[in-house]
């Protein structure tokens, strides 16, 4: 009998970034990956221009920060704002739940069933009531700040 | 969905053949559904009257062999225990559970979900080897020590945790839900003694510190077993371990013998032919 091997069905980068019918902590987990990779994106970004760029003189320096006195990379700034509170503060819930806090206890599952996130979602909201408050206060200051 | 009103279902599969060679690609049959009728249901038709090649694993169609999980309309289920009604739709794609091998349309390979398994040795660990070897009498167990486990030994072993993880999709090598609440569940047990062999097989790269709670599993299990939080509790418990928190207790003792023996129930005579 010919052997046949199994096809390989790994979904891939696309089985993290794809969230479909999930609920909401399946969603805010990509949110955590999307925004800090956004973070390491921006710390690199601004380690070049503060080093690189610098070291090329006053003119390179103030040139560079013409281009960067615009309303959009202002926008920009405000995105990883939020992006550093999203992730900080979703972070600081991840410490929480993955030591066993704000999780509860096993329970006998009796149809429906509701798993420990469901259950505490309280909690998850009152994070995410936290980070819209946070974005709205940093939204006024960059408006009052001038774009 | 009226009881006497039979709709036309379009069941669009997946099929792959590996002995054809051909890449996975669908086809649609079309099953006309009355009220009640499960996706299985559905498929054992199709297969029966229009196409006995379709290939999908089944045994007890009540959500105890754990055979019939595949993914429906892009969520993990066990075609046994899912309505057609419950999608409110005419038309039902259905594929193999994603992150585990396809053998052939709908079945997968779930050998490496039993090597996991096997890895994270689901049994009591004791170092009494005389005890294990020569028992003389069942460990202690008290109601509270079983609550603290008992929820997580309802795993059916049918993958769909491990195709809902995002992390299984994008690590092959992860240890998965299922092993890793498995884990959790023997490590909670008061009569083992063997956390210590356990957490070297998962505390790696690819073991438990690569969940990262997206709460899938615990979305998708048919069995409501909660991988996600024994997982947690399983993080808690090798943490608390490390910076020497939380007292490990010793392992239950066995039950000392029962000194009052009841006395023996006489044979029912109207049961064996010529008892006296």
């Amino acid at each position: 009998m010919r052997q046949v091997q199994p096809r390989q069905n790994n979904l891939g980068i696309g089985g993290w970034i794809w969230a479909g019918n999930y609920k909401l902590e399946r969603y805010l987990y990509i949110l955590h990956r999307v925004t800090g990779l956004g973070i390491l994106l921006f710390l690199l970004i601004h380690l070049t221009m503060t080093t690189v760029f610098r070291i090329q003189g006053q003119e390179t320096w103030e040139a560079t920060m013409s281009i960067l006195h615009n309303p959009w990379f202002k926008f920009g700034e405000y995105l990883v704002v939020v992006a550093l509170i999203y992730h900080a503060l979703n972070g600081l819930r991840l410490i929480l739940q993955e030591l066993g806090f704000l999780m509860g206890k096993p329970t006998p599952p009796i149809y429906p069933y509701r798993d420990s996130l469901r259950k505490k979602r309280r909690w998850t909201m009152a994070m995410i009531g936290i980070i819209i408050i946070l974005c709205l206060v940093f939204f006024y200051d960059f408006i009052s700040g001038g774009w | 969905m009226d009881k006497e009103k039979n709709e036309q279902i379009t069941f669009k599969i997946q099929r792959y053949n590996p002995e054809k060679g051909s890449e996975p690609h669908f086809q649609e049959f079309i099953v006309t559904s009355s009220r009640g009728m499960t996706i299985l249901d559905g498929l054992i038709y199709i297969k029966e009257n229009l196409d006995s090649t379709l290939a999908f694993r089944t045994s007890c169609r009540m959500a105890i062999c754990g055979s019939c999980g595949m993914l429906i309309n892009n969520y993990p289920h066990l075609a046994c225990h899912t309505q057609i009604e419950e999608f409110h739709s005419s038309r039902l794609t259905i594929k193999p559970l994603p992150n585990l091998p396809i053998i052939k349309d709908l079945v997968v390979d779930l050998n490496p979900l039993f090597e996991t398994h096997k890895s994270i040795k689901p049994y009591i660990l004791r170092h009494d080897d005389k005890e294990m070897e020569n028992p003389t009498a069942e460990f202690t167990l008290s109601p509270q020590g079983l609550e603290a486990f008992l929820q997580f030994t309802y795993c059916i072993k049918c993958g769909i945790c491990i195709s809902a993880c995002p992390t299984s999709a994008s690590d092959k090598f992860f240890t998965g839900p299922q092993a890793l609440a498995q884990c959790y569940r023997y490590c909670a047990d008061t009569r083992d003694e063997g956390e210590m062999e356990r957490f070297s097989v998962i505390d790696t790269d690819h073991g438990v510190w690569h969940c990262h709670l997206a709460g899938a599993c615990s979305e998708a299990c048919p069995k409501g077993l909660d991988p996600a939080l024994a997982i947690q509790l399983l993080k808690r418990q090798m943490v608390s371990r490390t910076v020497g928190l939380g007292k490990k207790e010793l392992p239950a003792s066995t039950v000392p013998p029962n000194t009052e023996t009841k006395p023996k129930v006489p044979f029912p005579d109207f049961t064996v032919k010529g008892s006296k």
